[in-house]
């Protein structure tokens, strides 16, 4: 929890920054300039310093001398300052500067700030923040009278045209000095800073470049504790180099080494594990790993969903402030949720809550029921239901109306979904509790599924610390191996001819390519379903290429969450259609992508119109041809069936009429077995073959053959092979069908 | 014990459809028939819970009433008690209400009715029963009981195991 505000103990604050008023040149300079006569009254914070400084000073003087082309009075009260840190670099400040925050203590922060601005306006970013010793070189110790803004421009003046070199000779002594005050060891930066001297740039912008420390060095640290600081810092240097690679690099290093030890930097910094962080690699490049390691350390903000069953947005949240609650509405995308910033009440624990006037859930998971979108009247499945925070909401977007079946395999878990539910008002949901994977035998034909299947949970690293170093390579592929067998059983208790839906929701809390693309890739190419938008305008696109492996080019219309970029846990969201009730049994060519959303061959002579005109990139007639053949032929997949008309073609003299369709029949599964020599001939025999197919369809009054006819003809004319229209037609009706 | 008398047939017949109890597990469910139909798919050990559930047998044959339908019965219920602000809280957490917290309460409530409790802004937060007549809370002092409690909203977070 964080710092209260106590409101009864009153933190004494001076005048803010914006309250500063010029009083005149007397009484500004006072507060900066204190004549250095006699002994200071130092208050405690100054005597701290004062001690410190004593300490620090050993080692920078004797550097200073050597390295620095200071007169010996100014080594006196000349002293290191701290890079980087404006604050605390005061700490280490000669006097004027000391003498600065003695005023600042007397009058709070007026003091700090200004010199805190000063600092911002002299730098670009870094370095260089020893006001102090320069002035020195230019004042007396009684001082001009320059107020501070003045003595900034001076120094600003003077480092542009002092050496480029001595002042980096400067900040970096000053840096080793730190880094020499800060830990025990850094032999081998140190050197290496020193040798940076000489290669130094004249702008300010880049600093020394980071040099990878020696293999033998790296073996030390193994040994010698590293300060978490230095880690810290040298993942930002390691980062900076990799990020403008061909200025920053150095010469020799590849970058698999710079890569490696940033490795194991953030492995140690941020407590993961090996597989995670390099599978992390992977994924972000390397500034973002960044940010989404910082985001896994702190809590996503707490959101809740307002029960739209019980109360509205509005009342609720003016309920929920008059309970002295800290809230603001979700976002654009949300019109039930709120983002909790703070509460004097347990959240988890009003009479709001339990009364079912909102649920606790995370932003995330809003996402896949609104992709979902059930409608009412619709039977929905939840597949991996528990804690019910998705089924209740389904329910409240249905308006109670319908069915939804929440199942979960975890009895335990279930319970928190029987109380969600009945908390909530939820009154048309069955509740049981089966593997997901028995799921189409149990009951099938729904609507609509979720299915939100249970995964490595890399998303919500910053929910469970555990995953950071629980999870490995074997985990990972155990959750994707079931979460494929989910995803089919899902699929299969779609019901395609659903007038309404036909939808499947396949979600997760993981970030991982393999729990992710790779399992709905793999639904793509078993059953006959589709990807389609999942409605989310926001959100990073799913990976259509991840490493070698290649997935189909509508995994762009999956979208990805994550902690970093939408404040949010880690997500996967997919939308599936299913385009038709039969299973394709024999598994696809991986070859045939633009074709994988066309269907397989129907089991039953279902014409199943509606689907294949769903079919998009299937636009050429040949395509729809083949998707239609495919329907009408039992248990065919994609090159079985192409080859299988290259059978037909080459049988076709010996077969009669009456007798074509049981040969085409038979041809098919022979096929099968002699499907390689024959592929080279699909092509050419596509043309030939789609207008058998044309005129096969027409014999089971297919409609869609009707459009295609007159392209067809032309098709028909030139095939020498096919049979006399009117013969045809008299076996047709021989046949009788 | 708790009653709303003939109303129980304004649960079963409702406009969007026959709503039905049925026991499973020892304990009684009220769901649409739809959702019977649906939920006959289901096999027994496996089902957990339908629609909702009103509350449950218990070994001595005794029907307990469960929190969870208060939702349906509160909007029948013939005698109410509405609780103050402050003691909201404290009846959350399972202690009875004294005459200090009470807000409001029907006309002519007779002792040991089953009766709806209410806070203030008109949500239902549980069930009691009135230990005292409406005539006898006006006059009793503070501090003594007027509703002893019997379920409350309370149950969720504290017994949510209990509920299945």
């Amino acid at each position: 929890m964080g710092r209260k505000l106590d409101p009864t103990v009153k933190v004494k604050r001076g005048p803010g920054r914006k309250a500063r008023k010029q009083k005149g040149a007397e009484t500004e300079l006072s507060k900066f300039l204190v004549d250095d006569d006699g002994p200071k009254k130092l208050s405690s914070r100054s005597r701290k310093r004062a001690i410190k400084r004593a300490q620090v000073t050993k080692e920078p003087k004797q550097e200073e001398k050597s390295k620095k082309g200071f007169s010996d009075e100014n080594s006196k009260w000349l002293k290191p300052t701290q890079r980087k840190r404006k604050i605390e670099q005061s700490e280490e400040d000669e006097d004027s500067d000391s003498q600065w925050e003695e005023e600042d203590d007397d009058e709070d922060e007026e003091g700090f700030v200004k010199k805190e601005m000063e600092e911002e306006d002299d730098d670009d970013e870094d370095m260089v923040d020893d006001y102090g010793a320069d002035e020195g070189d230019e004042q007396d110790s009684d001082g001009e009278e320059l107020l501070p803004i003045e003595r900034a421009a001076r120094k600003q003046k003077k480092q542009t045209s002092k050496k480029p070199g001595s002042d980096d000779d400067e900040d970096e002594d000053e840096e080793e000095e730190d880094d020499d005050d800060e830990e025990d060891e850094k032999d081998d930066l140190k050197e290496d800073e020193e040798e940076e001297e000489d290669t130094v740039q004249a702008n300010f912008d880049e600093t020394e470049t980071f040099k990878l420390p020696a293999a033998a060095d790296r073996a030390k640290e193994g040994l010698l504790q590293m300060d978490l600081q230095t880690i810290h810092q040298r993942i930002r240097d390691n980062v900076d180099v990799l990020s403008h690679f061909s200025e920053k690099r150095e010469e020799g290093k590849e970058r698999s080494e710079y890569l490696s030890l940033l490795r194991s930097d953030l492995c140690t910094y941020y407590s993961y594990n090996e597989f995670l962080i390099s599978k992390l690699m992977d994924i972000f490049p390397v500034s973002e790993l960044i940010d989404f390691l910082e985001a896994n350390e702190i809590q996503r903000p707490v959101t809740i969903r307002t029960n739209t069953l019980k109360t509205r947005r509005r009342d609720l949240a003016q309920a929920l402030i008059n309970r002295g609650v800290n809230l603001d509405p979700l976002g654009k995308w949300s019109k039930v949720g709120l983002v909790i910033y703070d509460s004097s009440v347990p959240i988890g624990a009003t009479p709001e809550y339990l009364s079912g006037q909102y649920m606790l859930q995370g932003a995330s998971s809003f996402l896949p029921v609104m992709a979902l979108s059930p409608q009412e009247g619709e039977s929905v499945l939840d597949m991996s239901a528990a804690p019910g925070g998705k089924t209740t909401y389904m329910a409240q977007l249905m308006r109670n109306t319908g069915m939804i079946v929440a199942n979960d395999a975890n009895a335990d878990r279930l319970k928190s979904v029987v109380g969600n539910i009945h908390r909530l008002g939820v009154t048309n949901a069955v509740i049981c509790n089966y593997d997901g994977r028995q799921f189409p035998k149990v009951m099938g034909g729904f609507d609509r599924v979720l299915l939100d299947a249970p995964c490595s949970g890399t998303g919500v690293i910053s929910k469970d610390p555990g995953v950071k170093t629980g999870k490995d390579e074997a985990d990972v592929l155990r959750s994707a191996h079931l979460q494929k067998e989910l995803i089919l059983s899902a699929i299969d208790s779609v019901n395609a001819d659903s007038p309404t839906g036909g939808y499947l929701v396949y979600c997760t809390c993981s970030i991982m390519v393999e729990e992710n693309e790779w399992v709905v890739d793999y639904a793509l190419k078993k059953r006959n379903v589709k990807l389609v938008p999942t409605g989310l305008d926001f959100g990073k696109e799913g990976f259509i290429r991840f490493k070698e492996r290649r997935f189909h080019p509508s995994l762009k219309l999956s979208r990805r969450f994550y902690p970093h970029s939408q404040n949010m846990d880690g997500f996967f969201v997919a939308k599936l259609k299913k385009l038709s009730n039969t299973i394709p049994t024999a598994p696809r060519e991986t070859d045939e992508v633009e074709s994988t959303k066309t269907e397989t061959a129907a089991s039953s002579e279902q014409i199943q119109k509606p689907e294949s005109k769903q079919q998009k990139p299937a636009s050429t007639p040949e395509k729809s041809n083949m998707g239609k053949k495919q329907k009408l032929k039992p248990e065919k997949s994609e090159t079985p069936i192409i080859t299988k008309k290259a059978g037909v073609k080459s049988e076709n003299k010996k077969s009669d009429g009456p007798k074509k369709a049981k040969i085409a029949k038979l041809d098919g599964e022979t096929s099968k077995k002699s499907a390689k020599p024959n592929k080279k001939q699909k092509v050419k025999e596509l043309n030939g073959d789609s207008t058998k197919e044309v005129v096969i369809e027409k014999k089971k009054g297919s409609q869609f053959e009707k459009n295609n006819k007159t392209k067809n003809k032309n098709l028909l004319k030139k095939n020498k092979n096919r049979m006399g229209k009117n013969k045809f037609k008299k076996l047709k009706n021989m046949v009788g069908q | 014990m708790f009653r709303i008398g003939e109303n129980i047939r304004l649960l079963i017949d409702r406009p969007d459809g026959t709503y039905c109890f049925r026991l499973h597990n020892d304990r009684v469910y009220y769901m649409s028939e739809r959702i019977l139909k649906l939920a006959t798919n289901i096999s027994r050990d496996k089902l957990v819970s339908v629609g909702t559930c009103f509350g449950k047998f218990t070994k001595t044959q005794k029907f307990r009433l469960h929190i969870t339908a208060l939702d349906f019965l509160a909007p029948y219920a013939k005698f109410k008690v509405w609780v103050k602000p402050g003691s909201e809280q404290s009846f959350l957490y399972g202690n009875h209400i004294m005459k200090s917290g009470l807000g409001r309460i029907t006309e002519n409530t007779a002792q040991y009715q089953g009766v709806v409790v209410y806070s203030m802004a008109d949500v239902p937060l549980g069930f009691g029963v009135a230990a005292k007549t409406t005539q006898e809370c006006r006059k009793v002092d503070p501090m003594s009981i007027v509703v002893f409690h019997q379920a409350d909203i309370g149950e969720y977070i504290r017994s949510e195991d209990t509920l299945t």
